[in-house]
């Protein structure tokens, strides 16, 4: 039994919609969520917020449910799990007072970038001749000239690692609210997450205007995430060619680099528009309006991330290459500073929910005989 | 017939009453035969469906495994089943070939966009023998009514019949009522699938007198027996026992209507259940819950007030499925007594007898176990244990009817009989409306929605060939 009241509004109706699903049970084949539920009698706050980073979103109970509105019952567990799972990023934040960062997070995300692109663009122009921001410059080393390496270096490796670090210590207050995972449970969650299984509802769709349809979130999901790994290990290959190699960039375009990176930057550009089109036509009935701002800024931030460099590597041998480094650097700084405290989150907590899941199956496939 | 009601244009192939399996299985079969088909659902878009919206599996009989079936299921042991829970009343010729024709339901339905899945948790006893619904009945009808719609079915909300003309045993047009607009629509065929009158109290009260104003009604509300009614008036051959109706004891604090499974008590096993004298008054564990749950209904309805209250201790706690209403807690019998608003000397005594008659034995809810009473009146067969470690706990219950048996009579062509014993040249029912041919009594999982589908989609098939000549 429950022995404290739930923290929030968003977690007492939780555990209201919970104990009512946790009744009726006729939707445990459609995603994680509910067969996570049935595992339990009464839930602690820890559990409900597990439950919505189980979620996906994908309304497909919302649908099939016949205690959905206007029954009496009022059951939207989709809408309100949306909110829990919000609540749960502001929740696991490190440091505490960054809290307060998910409360208009689409704002914020916008004022961090612009601040960081505005800085960057005034530091060149503070910092060097005007005739080098606006000149040519190719070959090796070509952008140090607007900002030597180690600056660059320091910069970039300092709000790096101040991310991880932050993503680390909400994960590990998330964690810790489970019962830990073994190799077998990680291999099953990563699994699930990269092929992000539970999109649709156990198959039938994830519900949008027109009710349950093919699920088109899914490959522009797969572009967005696989397009950031491959910009990741770009900037991996990069960082090797530097120090193990001594070769500088900027890379000829058929260089692993470049090409890693290219075809990652294409994945965010096209993945964060279908995403946002896909979002937009959902069923308004199972999403929470205020957490918009959050999912747009995060996915324009990952396109941003995209143009610029995109817009670097078309035009790094012209003029403009100065000004769109600055950009470029701008929103990459921007980016880093907020994946602790925006959307980014979400794909951590979940896959530490889907390991948990896999775990917690495990022991109640051996409880069982 | 008002001679002054609109008169629509169209003549329909065939005019499907309700909304639910029967009404959708039969509108799909009807137009894949070629026909034109409307759909009047009486609810709401929402409450569409009638009772489909709770139910979550169907009984079909198979000959092999299959991804979502343990193993097979033969139309032996289906009709054997079937004739158990019914003692017997049920139409053997009829019931014989709803068997065999539900063999092909599983695909036609998966064919319909239906999805099934294994049955899982709670409900494995019924894994070889019932498919469950991905996502339940409610995802069901929604699979049901995209594919209709996309095969052309009109589909009316909120419409309600309100009168039939018929002749002869021949459907000629109806009267439907859309908001404050009656209309006359006119049909080759008509198929009646449109339920049973449980939620309707004042036809309860006919064969229940005022204790009918204490049920729960655990489905739809929209089930109010109008069509029921006027085929009956017009001639249709009654079938099945219009007194009688499935009740099972339900959390008395639920919905008058439509709380559907999550108000379901499955604990009286493990406890006592005491009548608002906080007396007891059947044996709580004469046999295994899934074979004697709907008994209580009746029990209760017995009682005084139709209320009565499952007793249990912390011991019993967590072995049943979980329910929607949190059990009434106190740390004795007496202040759980004041709780219920029951004299708590006599709640005491009934416990005290209870726990000094419960003789030693090995607790085993898998099995037909020899914890049980001696010399008490009446006897708790099995799982009886004492009450004895606190807190104890108890939930009201009333009786909470699921339908009703009466119906029309129906042909293997789902084709109403009517009371010469002659078919109708043009009517048809299906689902609750005729599930008395088959049940007269008792119920099996997932065998109302058997009847609704077999018999809608014959209905439907039927209904197209009767147009189409």
């Amino acid at each position: 039994m429950r022995t404290t009241e739930p923290a929030t509004p968003a977690l007492a109706e939780a555990d209201r919609l919970m104990t009512v699903c946790n009744s009726c049970r006729y939707c445990e084949g459609l995603c994680a969520v509910f067969p996570a539920m049935e595992m339990r009698r009464s839930f602690t706050d820890g559990d409900l917020r597990y439950f919505a980073n189980l979620c996906h979103g994908c309304g497909a109970c919302y649908d099939d449910c016949q205690f959905a509105p206007p029954h009496e019952f009022d059951v939207n567990v989709p809408k309100v799990l949306a909110q829990l799972r919000a609540e749960s990023y502001a929740h696991y934040a490190w440091p505490r007072a960054t809290s307060r960062l998910f409360e208009r997070n689409g704002l914020t995300v916008a004022l961090a970038a612009s601040l960081s692109v505005a800085v960057f663009v005034a530091g060149f122009a503070a910092w060097t001749d005007p005739s080098v921001l606006f000149g040519v410059h190719t070959g090796p080393g070509a952008f140090y000239r607007l900002m030597p390496h180690n600056t660059m270096v320091a910069i970039f490796g300092g709000v790096f690692l101040y991310a991880i670090l932050a993503l680390a210590m909400g994960l590990r207050a998330f964690w810790r609210e489970g019962k830990g995972a073994d190799v077998a449970a990680h291999a099953v969650a990563a699994h699930d997450a990269a092929r992000l299984r539970y999109l649709d509802g156990g198959g039938a769709g994830c519900s949008d205007s027109d009710g349950p349809a093919p699920d088109r979130r899914r490959p522009f999901h797969h572009l967005t995430f696989y397009g950031f790994l491959l910009c990741l290990a770009a900037t991996s290959v990069a960082t090797l060619y530097h120090y193990l190699l001594g070769r500088e960039a900027p890379y000829p375009w058929y260089d692993l680099p470049v090409l890693l990176g290219t075809a990652g930057g294409i994945g965010l550009l096209v993945g964060p528009i279908g995403l946002l089109r896909e979002k937009a036509k959902r069923a308004a009935a199972t999403r929470v309006p205020q957490l918009r701002g959050m999912e747009a800024a995060f996915i324009a931030m990952l396109f941003l991330t995209s143009l610029t460099g995109l817009a670097l590597l078309a035009l790094r041998e012209t003029a403009a290459m100065g000004l769109l480094l600055a950009a470029h650097l701008g929103v990459v700084f921007g980016l880093f500073l907020t994946l602790p405290y925006g959307k980014f989150v979400h794909g951590l907590y979940r896959y530490a929910a889907l390991a948990r899941y896999a775990q917690e199956r495990k022991a109640g496939r051996s409880a069982d005989g | 017939m008002t001679e002054s009601d609109e008169e629509e244009e169209r003549l329909y192939d065939v005019l499907v009453v309700g909304g639910g399996n029967a009404a959708l299985c039969a509108a799909i079969a009807a137009c894949r035969g070629g026909a034109s088909v409307l759909v009047l659902e009486a609810a709401p878009k929402f409450y569409r469906g009638g009772n489909t919206r709770h139910t979550r599996n169907m009984r079909c009989a198979h000959d092999t495994a299959t991804d979502t079936l343990t193993g097979p299921y033969t139309e032996d042991e289906f009709w054997t089943d079937l004739h158990q829970v019914t003692g017997g009343q049920t139409d053997e010729d009829l019931a014989r070939h709803m068997i065999a024709e539900s063999k092909e339901m599983l695909g036609w339905i998966a064919e319909q966009g239906v999805r099934f899945q294994p049955s899982l948790g709670g409900t494995l006893s019924l894994g070889r023998t019932n498919s469950f619904f991905l996502g339940g009945g409610r995802a069901m009808l929604n699979a049901l009514y995209r594919t209709g719609e996309k095969l052309g079915v009109e589909v009316r909300y909120e419409s309600e019949l309100v009168g039939i003309d018929i002749r002869d045993g021949m459907f000629l047009a109806a009267r439907v009522k859309r908001g404050d607009r009656t209309t006359k629509i006119r049909a080759k065929t008509f198929v009646a699938a449109a339920g049973g009158f449980e939620a309707n109290i004042e036809w309860l009260k006919q064969y229940w007198g005022d204790t009918a104003d204490n049920f729960l009604i655990r489905g739809t509300p929209y089930n109010r027996g109008t069509v029921l009614k006027m085929l009956l008036d017009a001639g249709a051959h009654p079938v099945g026992d219009p007194t009688q109706c499935h009740a099972v004891a339900i959390d008395a604090r639920a919905p008058k209507f439509d709380g559907g499974i999550i108000t379901r008590l499955d604990c009286v096993v493990f406890g006592i259940v005491v009548n608002k004298h906080a007396q007891r008054f059947y044996d709580e564990g004469e046999d295994f819950w899934p074979k004697r749950y709907a008994v209580w209904g009746r029990l209760v309805a017995a009682q005084p007030d139709q209320i009565a209250y499952i007793l249990f201790d912390k011991n019993a706690s967590t072995l049943f499925m979980p329910s929607l209403f949190p059990a009434i807690e106190a740390p004795t019998i007496g202040e759980l007594a004041a709780k219920l608003g029951l004299d708590a000397a006599a709640l005491e005594k009934t416990v005290r007898d209870f726990n000094a008659s419960v003789r030693p034995g090995t607790f085993d809810p898998t099995m037909l176990d020899d914890c049980r009473t001696h010399a008490l009146e009446p006897p708790k067969s099995h799982w009886a244990r004492a009450l004895e470690t606190p807190p104890y706990f108890a939930y009201p219950v009333r009786p909470g009817i699921t339908f009703t048996y009466l119906g029309t009579k129906v042909d293997r062509n789902a084709r109403i009989l009517m009371q010469d014993g002659k078919p109708s040249s043009n009517m048809f029912a299906a689902g609750e409306i005729m599930a008395g041919n088959v049940l007269g009594k008792g119920y099996a999982a997932g065998i109302g929605m058997t009847i609704g589908s077999v018999f809608g989609r014959i209905a439907g098939r039927e209904a197209a060939k009767r147009a189409n000549n």
